[in-house]
């Protein structure tokens, strides 16, 4: 058995590896050639070394996305993960209403990032006029804007994970830790929260990557506006590799900067909340 | 435990899916170029040419052109638009395709620069010879490399029957009682002022349209606006006979006369229908509706917002109401100074085409511009003041503000200023300026801010 699996493993996995390589790899190791190239299109590529990565961090525009990404990354994964899993709590009680509740909202989640953008933009605007400003008039309104934006849509996505790693908590746990005379924030701190470790591990890395990557939001909601100042790191590079001629190829390397980034995050984060994992 | 590595397994790899369709955008464009395009588009002979629209207000007319031209010649032209201020991302995008856009913009000799390994050689064409100027092309030694196909101009559109009711006015302040009389900026200010105070009795909410400083939507300012100083500012540059010459010769402008401009533009809003801390959230089809609804008296555009004007619903502008004023700055040569004619649209062909298509597209355009039906379509409803040779008199637009223009550039003892904007740096250049005039009208920035921004600009992107 083992040995047939052995001798079709490569049939098998053909076409997915196809795939992988066509859609990944290929576009991958393309893309970080380009980073070390010149290039209008994706032809015409001059070798240039190092010189895209050296103006990519002479970019002050670069290290000002990069900062305001990082502000609005730990904000916002903060603020996404206490409001889903409070929600998640509540609507773990077995509640009236519980469902349509849950419903409700997830269903942000359903709407696309530019779409959301446009209807926040209308909604801020509409009420910052009456205080004769708009989005545009501080970066602190764009950056608090977002973080709205973002709860709103992700809150839903990550309260039905954590709903889910809730109702796996076994009962016979808790009923024994209030037999033992634990308080329910007590039972909360040291049962409930250990268990659902896997729920908040996936729900971590969600918000955060998506944060750190957002883009749809971030364009249909400022643009940049006021002079860059909510620029996030994502923009960003489009910016820089649509916007200006000759710039295509500090557009990629700050891509592969990114990318060199987001991995290093993400792994670190994952294997921090890992060693907290209890076993169910 | 095993599922958990999984999950762990397949959420890393959600992750790097996640980035590669972010990298691979770009890239993709790279795998599919060297293989020939899928059979829906599959190039055969020259049955289909693309056409990349840098004017959106004019989109649907070019959709109109290319069916009627379909159906004379049997060749498909593919039209296809970009949206306001993206036109050199899309050409980035799709230049790079198979199915390239066989006929695309370039906005002057800067443009030319950036695209030159791309366009064919137009000289020997019949469109380059139709052009009443020749020299009005982008040329670079011996070759031709685009062909201006409209000229226009710009200043500022008023509503002269809001402005007969003004000077009607038994209390109004000023002496002068028609626009005739306004020839400079002392005497614009003083009436656009007056107007202000007066604007209930007008009926009407401020005397000028919205000041549109949202993303994207700033060219009237950054570019077209600022023209007028900095075509004073080339202008005392003796050593050149041509400002866009003596422009893109300038390393370091000076921004000499910022103070004019920040004459007009504070006249713009100041006497807006917005305040200034709403105007980063205002479009240029905000503005166009605020003067079609008869809210405000004047806007700065040029003749090709007469078919924004027209198209609003509602719309209670007449079109003999409809005149053009100089930008005036408080300049010396207000009283001779006219509007601002020239042209920053240039068909340049593709040239890594196949040359089948390139004779197509070519074949196309001198279609357009030299056969009675392409040629109404051009007068008619594209409005275009077409700079060639083919269009008999009779043949000039009829629409408002392209008979203003016309009547502008014949007037006696007036000057046309010439779209010096070409010599800009980069749309960079254009942006940051942008960016410093709305923070500068939402008041977060002071002037001096914005002339520094403004002159760092040129100099950094100059430097590139």
């Amino acid at each position: 058995m083992q040995r047939s699996i052995k001798k079709y493993f490569p049939l098998f996995a053909l076409p997915t590896i196809l795939a992988f390589t066509i859609a990944f790899v290929i576009p991958f190791i393309l893309g970080v050639y380009l980073s070390f190239t010149e290039f209008t299109t994706v032809n015409n590529a001059k070798w240039v070394g190092f010189s895209n990565y050296i103006k990519a961090f002479s970019n002050k525009e670069f290290l000002d996305a990069l900062w305001f990404t990082v502000k609005f990354t730990v904000v916002n994964v903060i603020t996404i993960n206490v409001l889903a899993f409070t929600f998640a709590l509540l609507l773990t009680r077995g509640k009236k209403g519980t469902n349509v509740f849950r419903t409700i909202f997830f269903m942000p989640n359903l709407i696309g990032g530019i779409v959301l953008g446009y209807i926040w933009q209308l909604i801020i605007n509409g009420v910052l006029y009456k205080f004769e400003a708009t989005l545009t008039s501080d970066a602190k309104y764009g950056f608090w804007g977002l973080i709205v934006l973002m709860c709103w849509q992700l809150i839903g996505y990550m309260m039905i994970i954590y709903i889910a790693g809730i109702q796996n908590v076994s009962k016979d746990v808790i009923e024994a830790a209030k037999i033992d005379g634990c308080t329910r924030f007590g039972i909360l701190r040291n049962v409930t929260i250990p268990l659902v470790m896997p729920s908040i591990t996936i729900c971590l890395f969600l918000s955060l990557s998506n944060s750190f990557k957002l883009f749809d939001q971030n364009l249909a909601l400022t643009a940049g506006a006021p002079a860059k100042q909510t620029t996030m790191l994502a923009l960003d590079i489009y910016n820089t590799f649509y916007g200006r001629v000759g710039y295509e190829g500090v557009g990629q390397a700050k891509a592969v900067v990114f990318f060199i980034l987001v991995a290093l995050i993400a792994l670190i984060q994952l294997k921090m909340t890992r060693s907290k994992e209890v076993e169910n | 435990m095993k599922v958990k590595k999984l999950l762990g397994m397949a959420l890393a790899l959600t992750l790097v899916a996640g980035l590669a369709v972010g990298c691979g955008n770009k890239n993709e464009n790279a795998g599919t170029s060297n293989t020939p395009s899928n059979s829906g588009t599959a190039t055969k002979g020259a049955g289909e040419i693309y056409f990349l629209n840098f004017k959106p207000e004019i989109a649907p007319i070019y959709e109109k052109i290319a069916k009627d031209y379909e159906a004379e010649t049997g060749v498909k032209v593919k039209v296809q638009t970009a949206a306001a201020g993206t036109y050199e991302t899309q050409l980035k995008a799709e230049i790079a395709k198979s199915d390239a856009p066989t006929i695309f913009q370039m906005n002057g000799p800067v443009g030319y620069q950036n695209w030159k390994d791309y366009t064919l050689n137009l000289k020997d064409t019949k469109l380059y010879s139709y052009l009443s100027d020749q020299s009005l092309a982008v040329t670079d030694g011996d070759g031709v490399y685009g062909i201006p196909y409209v000229v226009e101009g710009y200043g500022i559109i008023y509503n002269n029957a809001i402005m007969q009711k003004y000077f009607a006015l038994a209390d109004k302040a000023v002496s002068v009682s028609s626009m005739e009389e306004v020839n400079d900026f002392a005497t614009l200010k003083a009436v656009v002022e007056d107007m202000t105070a007066k604007k209930d009795q007008l009926g009407i909410k401020g005397v000028f349209s919205s000041t549109s400083l949202a993303a994207g939507e700033q060219w009237r300012w950054q570019t077209h606006l600022a023209n007028i100083p900095l075509y004073y500012e080339f202008k005392d540059n003796t050593e050149y006979d041509n400002t866009i010459l003596a422009g893109l010769a300038t390393n370091e402008a000076q921004f000499k006369y910022a103070d004019n401009f920040k004459n007009i533009f504070d006249l713009y809003i100041n006497n807006s229908v917005t305040k200034g801390t709403l105007l980063g959230s205002k479009s240029v089809t905000d503005s166009m509706a605020e003067f079609a609804l008869g809210q405000s008296a004047m806007v700065q555009n040029g003749n090709w917002a007469w078919g924004q004007i027209n198209e609003v619903g509602g719309n209670v502008v007449k079109a003999e109401d409809i005149k053009f004023l100089p930008v005036y700055t408080g300049m010396p040569d207000d009283k001779s100074q006219g509007l601002a004619i020239g042209t920053e649209n240039y068909f340049a062909i593709n040239s890594k085409v196949s040359p089948e298509k390139q004779q197509a597209s070519i074949a196309f355009l001198e279609w357009l511009f030299s056969s009675d039906k392409g040629k109404a379509y051009v007068t008619n409803e594209l409005g275009f003041i077409a700079p060639f040779n083919t269009f008999k008199d009779n043949e000039k637009p009829a629409d408002p503000l392209a008979k203003e223009v016309l009547a502008w550039m014949e007037k006696d003892g007036i000057t046309s200023v010439p779209w010096t904007f070409a010599a800009f740096p980069s749309e960079e250049f254009k942006n940051i300026f942008g960016d410093a005039l709305l923070q500068y009208a939402q008041g977060n920035q002071t002037w001096d801010q914005v002339v520094t921004a403004f002159k760092d600009a040129w100099k950094s992107e100059k430097a590139k």
